[in-house]
């Protein structure tokens, strides 16, 4: 499952993330990082029955985790179904099927973004990643 | 032989008989049992396409105000229409944009919010006459308000379209989408199997005059499109219809991130199956219909072709470029054309829509040609500087700005031993550094990722770049990355000065 690690400005330069993975042996799949003065934020995979371990170990530590449950919304409304944004997507989140409707499994969304800038109806956009 | 007539086959629509299938149902009927038994068997073949089509517009008459104006500039929702007509009569293009949402919104997202029922804010303004004594007009109006409001596009439903990708190092952003950098995708558009003008590329049925489908109505293709270039498989066809009788399923606005608005439009054009080569013609499939991928990266009228591809290959969802399997996406929904094809079959199947014959047929054979350009196509090397003055990496900080202030050169291309640039560093820089406190030497201070340019590319490439990169001057470099010359904002600057 993807989650979102924010990082307040007085921890930054811990490393956390790696003292919460040695601790707990649970392995954490980044996918997205940005840091800057004034926060971190780490889009990553963790295992699901392994969340709540992870998120203990980073919560004592001083981090905010999110569950990201939908990390890309699909506007149905919007979309055409043309598929412009499949060959740009890292991840290969979205496919066609055999009736050229677009299939969408978010779960294998890492919020890059490329499909929201590619898609021309403005059907997808990121969720908890503002 | 077969021969059916248009009088004929819309008999058969009135009375409940006729035999109408999709384009795509067609290929199997044409396999089973030959052109001439399809011939026989069908009478019309339904075609559909839905994508973006730049070439779109709406002429709309707003009705007089009173007192009454002579529109001389008009804006719906901030977006500028064409109105160099008579008083009250405005085109609005879908690609123009928003004055004060810029590519977030344009004409193409008035034509939809106005089919949605939507009402829109007019702006117009007027030098004044004496019959037209009004200067200033501002009114809402809805699609209902409107005397008419005839969608009229020069150049929709190409034949087919050439497929993009992109051989440069970073992303690009075009009508074609996002093209990722090092041949990372490859875009595409049109219908293929039910592409109208591929099921009849020599034009037997269609023409001026022809009924089609258009945005969920009825409407008519008007004559040949703008840059009409059958001779090459790129036939193109110019449509009207009504846009009060228009559904936002078929008539969509859409925004391509650093290109602007388009408009997405639903159309179908019906073929009559007057004889076995018609039915032949509209056997087409995905694998028969051949384009090019083209570099998008290169910026000129003449993209180099990276290599022919069918639709076929193309629909697959990836093709080989350099040994390499690269991901396609089309820019057009194929669920939506089938969806097209399949309502204009059941309008023809329940007698609500008859075939014509066109008053003239597209022309065939003909070609669209380049834009004759009188003034010479300015290259970097025409106007650089070539008395450049270079520093070496070891130097001072302090020879830099003696050399700046004795030459009155505002950036210095810094040199390796070789000559071979390897920086750049400007007065600013220097002004940075000292104000730093900082006398370290030249290769400490100077801008290592430089923004260059060789001397046969066009100024109005180097000029975009400059622009997008946010610099003033650049080196220009030969081959071996020595500085041949120099060239700025200001040298540009003077070129179109001294044109104008």
């Amino acid at each position: 499952m993807k989650i979102k690690i924010n990082i307040s400005s007085d921890i930054l330069t811990k490393p956390i993330m790696a003292e919460a993975i040695l601790e707990t042996g649970v392995l954490l799949n980044i996918s997205q990082a940005h840091f800057d003065r004034s926060h971190g934020e780490v889009v990553a995979d963790v295992e699901k029955d392994k969340f709540e371990l992870m998120c203990k170990a980073l919560m004592d530590r001083g981090a905010k985790v999110t569950k990201l449950d939908t990390p890309i919304r699909w506007d149905e409304n919007e979309c055409v179904e043309c598929s412009a944004c499949i060959s740009v997507c890292p991840t290969k989140v979205f496919a066609l099927a055999d009736d050229f409707s677009l299939e969408v499994d978010e779960t294998k969304c890492i919020q890059c973004a490329t499909c929201v800038d590619m898609c021309p109806h403005n059907a997808l956009s990121l969720e908890n990643n503002k | 032989m077969v021969k059916k007539t248009i009088h004929e086959i819309n008999s058969r629509i009135r009375d409940g008989s006729v035999s109408v299938v999709t384009a795509e149902e067609m290929v199997h009927i044409v396999g089973e049992l030959g052109a001439e038994g399809a011939a026989k068997e069908v009478d019309v073949v339904t075609t559909g396409t839905f994508g973006a089509m730049c070439s779109s517009g709406v002429w709309l008459n707003f009705g007089h105000s009173e007192p009454p104006i002579k529109m001389q500039k008009v804006f719906l929702n901030d977006v500028e229409a064409y109105t160099g007509v008579a008083a009250v009569d405005a085109f609005i293009g879908a690609t123009q944009i928003s004055e004060t949402l810029g590519m977030d919104y344009g004409g193409a997202h008035v034509i939809e919010d106005l089919i949605r029922g939507k009402s829109v804010n007019l702006h117009a303004i007027s030098h004044g006459t004496d019959c037209y004594p009004r200067k200033v007009l501002d009114t809402t109006l809805t699609l209902e308000d409107m005397n008419q409001a005839i969608m009229m596009n020069p150049r929709n439903a190409y034949q087919k379209y050439n497929a993009a990708t992109n051989s440069t190092k970073s992303t690009i952003h075009t009508y074609m989408g996002s093209l990722l950098p090092s041949f990372g995708n490859v875009t595409y558009s049109g219908a293929g199997v039910l592409s109208p003008l591929s099921n009849d590329p020599d034009y037997m049925t269609i023409g001026t005059g022809t009924r089609i489908f258009l945005g969920g109505t009825q409407g008519y293709i008007t004559g040949q499109g703008t840059q009409h270039s059958s001779g090459g498989g790129f036939g193109t066809m110019m449509v009207q219809g009504d846009l009060k009788n228009m559904s936002p399923d078929y008539v969509r606005a859409a925004n391509f991130a650093g290109y602007g608005t388009s408009l997405y439009l639903g159309m179908g054009v019906p073929i009559p199956i007057l004889n076995e080569q018609i039915a032949q013609a509209t056997a087409v499939t995905d694998a028969d219909i051949t384009t090019n991928i083209l570099d998008y990266g290169v910026p000129s009228r003449d993209r180099p072709a990276v290599r022919q591809v069918t639709y076929a290959e193309l629909r697959s969802g990836s093709v080989e470029i350099d040994g390499r399997d690269v991901p396609t996406s089309s820019m057009s929904s194929f669920k939506k054309s089938r969806m097209i094809a399949s309502e204009l079959k059941e309008w023809i199947a329940r007698g609500d829509f008859f075939v014509s014959m066109p008053a003239e047929r597209l022309p065939k054979d003909v070609s669209a040609r380049p834009m004759k350009q009188t003034e010479g196509i300015a290259l970097v090397s025409d106007i650089m500087a070539v008395s450049v003055v270079t520093i070496g990496m070891g130097a001072s900080i302090y020879d830099a700005a003696k050399t700046i202030m004795d030459t009155d050169f505002n950036h210095l291309p810094v040199v390796d031993e070789n000559e071979c640039l390897v920086g750049i560093i400007t007065a600013w820089d220097i002004s940075k550094a000292v104000s730093q406190n900082k006398f370290d030497l030249v290769e400490d201070i100077m801008t290592r990722k430089v923004i260059t340019s060789s001397a046969d590319e066009r100024v109005a490439v180097v000029a975009r770049r400059m622009d997008q990169d946010s610099v003033s001057a650049m080196p220009v470099i030969n081959k071996g990355r020595r500085v041949i010359g120099m060239i700025t904002s200001d040298d540009i600057s003077k070129l179109y000065a001294r044109r104008s």
